[in-house]
Order: structure tokens, then sequence, then C-alpha cells
């Protein structure tokens, strides 16, 4: 779809692509030079993990594209369901294991 | 077994099967090579992106990957049977029942779900193929190598022995060093993303490929359950993928996500795979639940009672599943908090169930009811499905699993509600849209042998089960000494449950001699609506041509076919003329097949940690996706005169058979 400049163009593509390397490498940086407090951490790892997730979205997957907007929104409701129930119940399920070790 | 060498020696049922196999591969390619079939096989098949035979191809493979679960299904209840045996190497033994478990679900369960949408769901819809049969093809070949990386593991390299979702830190490199794990880790891989592709192409196919005048609210409800499948797919098999690569990456590089140390822990594995696998159980059942829907409006001759009911609790299913993984961890100790809401969540499920088991049975009051094959199994369903609900519900209870866990009374459970939900409804569908797909229906008689054998069987093996595991058998025990076995009871159930496992294997031999015996004896179809269905399918011929609709069917509303025939049936009724025009189609395609082929070598490559060639092989499959983005001859038009030929062809040889008969 090259008509639409704003999300098919390899200028696009590559700021995308940098721009996902960058939020990889800052939360890397921060476990292996434990710069931050243990939950301090966590959050920014976070944070990153999200704004990854707002970059693929609109780089890489043409969130803006197409006549009828209403399927992206509907999967865009679909998927932000899976991930923060992903997320948050492994985080919540697996925090007993601090009280263990 | 030694597992030194590339091939696995020393047990004389290992070179029994290599053997067999060498003189299988011998048969088949001189066969192809006598009868001159392999130009028809490439043009035919291997490269087909047509959505029928994409189906039965994937029927075929999960009646043969059947098969080989039930084989070792078999192994492993002769190795049970009596006290202190050793019939089987405990090794051996391990790696029996973690086969078993793999192929069962994901090779013989998944395609044999991917046959029934491939085959029906586009009919249904009145499409002409699948949004995508470029990528259904490769769905298909992603998932069959994978399935015969798997399968090989047990003449080349040693099988996987770390159980069916092989948990840290057993899978790890510390505790199961060799490629048996990595053939699992790779077959799994493959044919997961072959399988997530699936659920992609099915969401597009039921969302934009529908016929014009069909409303998602006129859509069958078979078509409905593989929509709700699909969703669910698309939102766990990622979850798998991912969790497979970072024990691929403990495993291969040398990580520690999951390892005892470094920071690992393994428990989070146990956590993401049961992310994939509960929420995998329901995309199993609920195509089934899709197909007793089709079969109990169809033979009761009435339209499904509660449809929007059984759309929202199918949906709700779909929708509550992804809550409810921890139940198969209550004994983790992730504390009382965690294990009620999961516990809630998985009881909350029998709801939705439950309302979908009241309407059938209401749609079956005051039905006029034909008792037929696909009939039979809905009949088995019930009462083994509801046993099975009840005594999930009793380990969705968190502080009563404590008791139940990993105890055969847990097998019992899964084999009930997977066999009584998941085949029999499988088989239903089977025998449902054979004629369809076929153009001939499967005999009775035989059909009845094998239903019976099945059913007595499925009894005898699994009721003696739950017992086994109050008395405190637990699962994947190798043996057991002969107090256990006589002075505590667990010898006769365990003799008895083996009995029913051949009944089932009966049952088995009886269905594939049906299949055998049909294809030349099997009643035949002239009439395209074999059962005297209501949906879309059965208003075009069996087997139908290649574009399925000549003419793209007008819905309005539920049943459509039923109500056209009912109008047919008036006093003065006309046909429509009928005016072809040009269809667009998919060409054939190697390329599914052949970055398979690069995927297959991949796979072997990662598995026996040969870098190079897994590196090789992963150069293919990139190389073969940029031949395919440069590929722009991709489809082509069928003419008018072709449909018209076609078409009449396909009347002129309906009305001979209808004289004949």
């Amino acid at each position: 779809m090259s008509n639409h400049h704003d999300t098919g163009s390899i200028k696009a593509y590559i700021i995308g692509f940098i721009l996902s390397i960058v939020l990889t490498i800052i939360p890397l940086v921060l476990v292996l030079e434990h710069l931050l407090s243990k939950s301090a951490l966590v959050v920014s790892i976070l944070v990153a993990a999200v704004l990854q997730f707002v970059i693929q979205l609109f780089f890489f997957m043409h969130i803006r594209d197409g006549e009828g907007p209403r399927y992206n929104v509907m999967a865009l409701i679909l998927g932000l369901v899976f991930v923060v129930t992903i997320v948050a119940g492994a985080m919540w399920i697996m925090s007993f294991n601090s009280q263990v070790q | 077994m030694g597992k030194s060498h590339f091939f696995v020696t020393g047990d004389p049922m290992i070179y029994g099967a290599d053997v067999s196999i060498v003189l299988a591969m011998i048969a088949i390619v001189f066969s192809l090579t006598y009868f001159k079939k392999w130009g028809y096989l490439w043009r035919e098949w291997i490269t087909t992106v047509d959505h029928k035979k994409i189906g039965i191809m994937y029927l075929l493979s999960s009646l043969i990957m059947l098969f080989r679960g039930g084989v070792d299904a078999i192994l492993m209840r002769l190795q049970l049977a009596i006290p202190n045996n050793h019939f089987l190497p405990s090794e051996h033994y391990n790696e029996i029942f973690t086969t078993h478990g793999t192929i069962m679900i994901l090779f013989m369960a998944m395609p044999f779900m991917f046959a029934l949408f491939n085959m029906v769901v586009p009919l249904q819809l009145g499409a002409r193929d699948v949004a995508f049969p470029m990528l259904n093809a490769l769905s298909f070949w992603l998932f069959f190598i994978g399935a015969m990386l798997f399968n090989i593991s047990f003449v080349i390299g040693g099988s996987a022995d770390a159980g069916w979702l092989s948990y840290p830190p057993l899978s790890e490199n510390a505790f199961s060093p060799g490629p048996g794990q990595n053939f699992w880790i790779w077959g799994i891989q493959l044919s997961g993303i072959g399988s997530l592709a699936t659920g992609i192409n099915f969401i597009v196919t039921i969302l934009k490929m529908r016929t014009p005048s069909m409303r998602l609210r006129d859509m069958p409800l078979f078509s409905w359950s593989v929509l709700s499948s699909s969703i669910a797919i698309l939102g766990v098999f990622p979850i798998l993928t991912v969790t497979l690569a970072m024990l691929t990456i403990d495993r291969l590089l040398g990580g520690h996500f999951f390892t005892m140390d470094a920071g690992g822990n393994p428990m989070m594995y146990v956590n993401l795979i049961w992310m994939w696998g509960h929420p995998e159980v329901y995309i199993v059942v609920l195509p089934a639940f899709g197909v007793y829907s089709e079969v109990v409006a169809t033979f009761s001759r009435k339209r499904i009672f509660g449809y929007g009911s059984m759309v929202f609790s199918m949906i709700a299913i779909s929708v509550v599943s992804y809550y409810t993984w921890a139940h198969h961890f209550f004994t983790m100790g992730a504390g009382a908090d965690v294990n009620i809401v999961f516990a809630i969540c998985t009881m909350i499920i029998a709801i939705p169930t439950g309302v979908k088991i009241f309407n059938w049975l209401f749609t079956m009051f005051r039905g006029r009811i034909r008792v037929t094959q696909p009939m039979l199994w809905f009949y088995a369903f019930v009462p083994t499905f509801l046993v099975g609900g009840a005594t999930g519900v009793m380990l969705a209870a968190a502080p009563a699993d404590y008791q139940y866990h990993n105890s055969y009374f847990l097998i019992a459970h899964f084999h009930q509600v997977l066999i009584g939900g998941v085949v029999f409804g499988y088989l239903a569908g089977m025998y449902y849209w054979f004629p369809k797909i076929f153009g001939f229906k499967l005999n009775d008689r035989l059909g009845k042998w094998g239903f019976w054998l099945w059913q007595i069987g499925f009894y005898v093996c699994f009721m003696p089960q739950y017992a086994l595991g109050f008395m405190g058998m637990t699962r994947r025990i190798y043996t057991y000494n002969q107090s256990a076995g006589w002075d505590m009871g667990w010898a006769p159930l365990n003799m008895i449950s083996t009995v029913g496992a051949f009944l089932m294997g009966l049952g088995f031999v009886f269905q594939a001699w049906q299949i055998i015996y049909s294809l030349k004896h099997g009643e035949r179809d002239v009439t395209g609506d074999a059962w005297d269905g209501r949906t879309l399918e059965w208003s075009i011929p069996s087997p139908p041509p290649i574009y399925n609709f000549a003419v793209l069917p007008t819905v309005k509303g539920l049943d459509a076919w039923w109500y056209q025939k009912e109008e047919m049936k008036k006093e003065g009724y006309k046909p429509e003329p009928v005016k072809y025009e040009p269809i667009h189609m998919p060409k054939n395609t190697g390329i599914p097949f052949i970055m398979s082929i690069f995927w297959f070598i991949a796979g072997f490559g990662f598995t026996f940690e040969w870098m190079w060639m897994g590196i090789i092989g992963l150069i293919g499959v990139v190389a073969t996706l940029f031949a395919r983005s440069f590929q722009y001859d991709t489809d082509y038009y069928i003419s008018v005169e072709e449909i018209e030929r076609t078409e009449k062809a396909l009347r002129n040889y309906t009305s001979v058979q209808r004289s004949a008969n």
C-alpha cells in the first residue's frame, strides 16, 4: 500500500526499526549494569515494552491503514486483552517466588 | 536403548520399525514410478492451494497420527497391565508417554480440526477458497514437516522423554542431553507456526469471504465455532512459539531462562506453557461443538435451538478459557488468592458448556430424529462429556486438587473430555461431511461395529482409571510392585483398562476397514445433499468443483439451503436464470512445500546442534520468501465457457447416476 506514505515507506520502516532496537537496548543495559532498584527496573522494562508495542503498531502493523478501521480497533482491543492477561497474570502468579527464594 | 549413534539401536521393536519404514518407502517410490504418478502427485497435491484437497491431506495425516498415537497408548497399557512388568525398558516407556501425548494433541487433534476447517468452512460460507490460499498450503506443509520431524525421532536420534509438555529443569540440557528433546521443540515449533497461520487465515476468511448476502448472524454454527477457536489460536499460539524459543535458547545457546542456576526459573515455563496449553484444549473442543450443532440440527430436522445463546456461549468459552491456566499447577503453591481466582474461572466455563448441551437436547426435543453415524457419535458424546465435565469441576476445586493432582484420576478426566468431546466430535464431523468431500457415504455396518467397540472400549479403559487415581496410582508411573498390584488392588483394574484400550484399537481397525471398503462399495451421493442438509455446503455437487460455487449463493437468513429447498418445492417455483461470470482463482504453487523442506533442514540441523545445517535451512526459508514476494503470476480466471462445461458435466453425471440407481 504505497499510497499511505506515513506508514508504508522505507523511511518509516527504518525509523521504526531503529526505535525498536533502542527500546530493546535500554532495558538490556539497565539489567546488565544493575542501574536501578528492582521495582524501578520492572517499571522501566514495562514502559519500554509498551512503547515498543506502540511502535510496532504504527510503523509495521499499518494500524492507520484500511477503509474499515472498526476491525483494527477490535483487533487492537483483543490484542491488549491478551497482552495484559499474559503480563499481569504471569507477574501475579509468579509473585510467590519472591517469598520462596 | 543406545543413543550414542545416529540411529537408535538395541530394541527389537525399533529394528522392526526400521525395516517396515524402509519397505514402505521402497513400496511408495516404486509404485509412484511404476504407475507414473510423480507428476500427478506434484501437480494435484503437493502444489495445490485448493482448500478441499488441503483438507483431505490434513485428514489423512491425522488418521495416520491417530494410528501412531494409538500404538503408543497400547504399548503403555501393555506395560501397565500386570505388576512388575518389564515389557518396555523404563526409558522407552518415558519416550512413549511423551510421544503419545504430543502426537495426540498436536499431530492428531489439531490436523483433524484443520481438516474440518478446510473441508467445510469455505463451503458453508459460500466462498471459493480461504482468504489466503497459499498461506493455507504453507500451514499444512509446516504441520506435516513438523510431524515428520517429530516422528523420525524414534528411529533417528531417540525420542523426547520429558513428558508431553516437557517441563524444565528435566527438559534442560543438564537432565535431557541429546537430540530427543530438540526433536520435540522443533517439531512443535514448526507445526505451531502453521497453526497460527491457519488461525489468522480462517478469521479473515470468516470475516471477509462470506457470500455478500450472508450476515454474521446468518452464519452456520460450525463456522462460528471455527471463528471462536481461531481467535483463541491467535491469542495463545504466539505464547507457545515464544516459550519454545526461550527453551531453545536455553538448550542451544546456553541461556538461563528456565534452568535451576544463574537466576533461571523453571516454574515460569510451567506458567507460560499452560497459558497456551489450557486454551489449546478449548481450541480443539470448540469446533467439535460446532460439528454437534450442525449434526443435531440436520438429523432432528429442526432449526438449532437457541442460536444466539450458542454463539454467545462459544465466544464466552473462548474468552474465559484464557483465565483458567493456573489450574494445571494449583500445587505449585502460588497461594490461596491465585488458586481461588483460577478455580472459579474454571468452574465458570462449565456454564456456557452446559448451555450448549441443553440447546442440543432441546433441538432434538420433538424433532424428527434420524439415527445416522454422525448422530450416534453425538449420542455417545453427551453422557461421556457430562461425566468428564463433572470430574473436571471436581479437579477445579483447588484444595481437593492437591489430592487428585497428577493421579490417574486426572488421566481419566482429560481422556474423557478429549476423547468424548473432541475425538467423538471430529469423527461425527468426518462421517457427516465425508460424502460432501468424497462423494460417497461411509459404510453403516462397519461404522457401527467401530462405534460400539470404541464406546465399550472407552468405558472399560477409563472408568477403572478413576478408581486407580483414588487408590494412589500416579501418572507416568512405569511399573508397580506386587503389593501395590495385588494387596492394594491396582493390578485387576489396570488389566481391565488394558483390555479397554485394545477394544478401542479394534474399533479403529474397523474404521480404517470401513474407509477402505467404502472407497469401492460406499453409497454414492449423487444429489450433493446426502443428509437433507440445511447449510450452503449441501447446495452444491459432491465432490464440489474446484471453484465450489458457480454462482455466489444468496442467503436470506439462517439455514439458507433448507429454506431455499422449501421455496423450490412450492408450486410454480421458477429457478432464477443463471448468469455465470469468470471466477478468480489462485494458481498452484510449489513454494509452500519447498519452504517447508528448508524448515525441515533447519529443524533437523538445530536438533542435532549442527549449526551449519540449521543456518543453511534458514537461508533457504528466506530465499523462498524472497522468491514468493517477486511472484506476480499467482492467479487466473476460469472462463464462463469452462464453468458451463463443468456444470453441465456435473449435472449429466448426476442424472446418469440417478437413472443407474
